[in-house]
């Protein structure tokens, strides 16, 4: 049975910031990947990042360090 | 002619691409990556301020229209030139047919220059806009669109370029030259495929948006975004023909576009000095800043459209001929009844081709005198 763990998820105003993050990690090997928003934070639709919860300081300093622009970081439970 | 990667971009992208900003599985992720890459490399190309800022549309008019009906206002008044093609005429016409706004043409002279203190006596107090055509589609002219640029901001006016003709062969740089937006067009010296196109906005130039409807993210909102790109457009993108524009542009990150003009202008003027003695010719233009590789001419008093098919049917060159949708530069040429031939030269041509079309000229117009 699959069970729930600790995330880092990052929301963006806009698909082309979502994407610069996707730019940003290949180039930099930045930890996550691009999902769904999850409804528990954004009942809509769109793009967010998704990390593992220990990886959220190394995340919001690649933020800082190559000028991503985000909306929040969330720690969530996620399968 | 295009470079063979646009055409490989679009077949590999329509087999494998889905909706962008639609799913986050790899074949939309792929289609946004590649959306997201061209509006970077067009940001580059124009010294724009970024990615976010680069609007796509189906075409360069397409592009104008979304401009110049999201900036001008009741009341407001706007400036353009005789050399602008009817994508910027028509909207702007409309708009003062329509009784709320008054558009103010600046003349030419007879070989296609503009006096810019006569474009300068054209501003008013309520002027919103400058609406500037980078280079005229029909004589190749290529205008300064910085000079225009600080006379329409010294104004108060914002400044509008179509550059239609110039974006990837005629330097462009938004943030150096002082322009607010620029218009363009994928399918010519972009090298993309038709229907790409699009704009990108200068930080702080707030566009009214006419399109609304789907735009991949907030769709429980009643109203469209207000953050851009997505401000601007609506609907699912092009990606497919994005992605070979994107080909176009990395190609022309490859060559340079100075080296693309350079190479643009050497053949333009190697068939201009071919033709040049030819009796009866008459080039037209050369009355501004610069060219591109576009030559307009007649020879003598031959109808321009069989002239255009003598070449086409017998030497296998593509040429236009009649009006070329700027009514307005026919009348500063003289050339309404008879058209014009327009010869559009690229880099990617040869000099082999140019001594073609120079020869092909000489026997037309043996056989026609």
């Amino acid at each position: 049975m699959r069970t729930k763990t600790p995330k880092a998820v990052i929301t963006f105003a806009t698909t082309s910031d979502a994407m610069a993050m996707e730019a940003s990690a290949r180039a930099h090997g930045i930890p996550g990947r691009l999902v769904p928003v999850p409804s528990e934070i954004d009942a809509g639709c769109g793009l967010a990042w998704c990390a593992e919860a220990a990886d959220r300081d190394e995340l919001a300093a690649c933020l800082e360090r190559y000028s991503l622009s985000y909306q929040g970081i969330y720690e969530i439970q996620m399968y | 002619m295009k470079p063979p990667a646009v055409a490989e971009a679009v077949a590999r992208a329509i087999m494998s691409f889905g909706g962008v900003g639609r799913g986050v599985h790899e074949a939309s992720l792929d289609a946004g990556m590649t959306v997201f890459m061209a509006r970077q490399k067009l940001s580059d190309l124009f010294g724009g301020p970024g990615p976010k800022n680069v609007a796509f549309s189906s075409n360069v008019t397409e592009a104008l229209n979304i401009a110049i009906y999201g900036l001008m206002e009741p009341g407001d008044h706007a400036v353009t030139t005789a050399a602008s093609h009817n994508s910027v005429l028509r909207p702007l016409f409309r708009l003062q047919d329509a009784g709320a706004n008054d558009v103010s043409v600046v003349a030419l002279a007879p070989d296609g220059g503009i006096d810019y203190d006569e474009f300068e006596a054209a501003f008013r107090p309520e002027t919103k806009l400058a609406v500037i055509g980078h280079a005229s589609n029909l004589t190749g002219d290529v205008y300064d669109i910085a000079r225009m640029a600080d006379i329409a901001h010294a104004h108060g006016a914002l400044i509008i370029i179509d550059a239609a003709q110039t974006a990837g062969t005629v330097p462009i740089d938004m943030a150096g030259q002082h322009l607010d937006i620029v218009c363009f067009t994928g399918h010519k010296s972009l090298f993309g495929p038709q229907g790409t196109g699009g704009l990108c906005v200068a930080e702080g130039i707030d566009v009214k948006a006419i399109k609304v409807g789907g735009s991949g993210t907030h769709s429980y909102d009643r109203t469209h975004p207000d953050f851009m790109p997505e401000h601007l457009e609506a609907g699912t993108l092009n990606a497919h023909g994005i992605a070979g524009l994107l080909a176009g542009l990395a190609y022309i990150e490859e060559k340079g576009v100075d080296a693309i003009h350079r190479t643009t202008c050497a053949l333009a003027d190697r068939f201009v000095q071919g033709i040049t003695g030819i009796d009866g010719l008459k080039i037209y233009g050369g009355g501004a800043d610069g060219r591109t590789g576009i030559v307009a001419l007649n020879l003598a008093d031959a109808d321009s459209s069989l002239v255009a098919d003598l070449l086409n049917t017998r030497y296998d060159i593509c040429t236009r001929a009649g009006a070329h949708c700027a009514p307005l530069m026919h009348q500063a040429l003289g050339t309404e009844r008879q058209g014009a031939v327009r010869f559009s030269f690229s880099h990617l041509n040869t000099e082999a081709e140019v001594d073609s079309g120079i020869q092909a000229l000489i026997e037309i117009s043996r056989e026609l005198s």
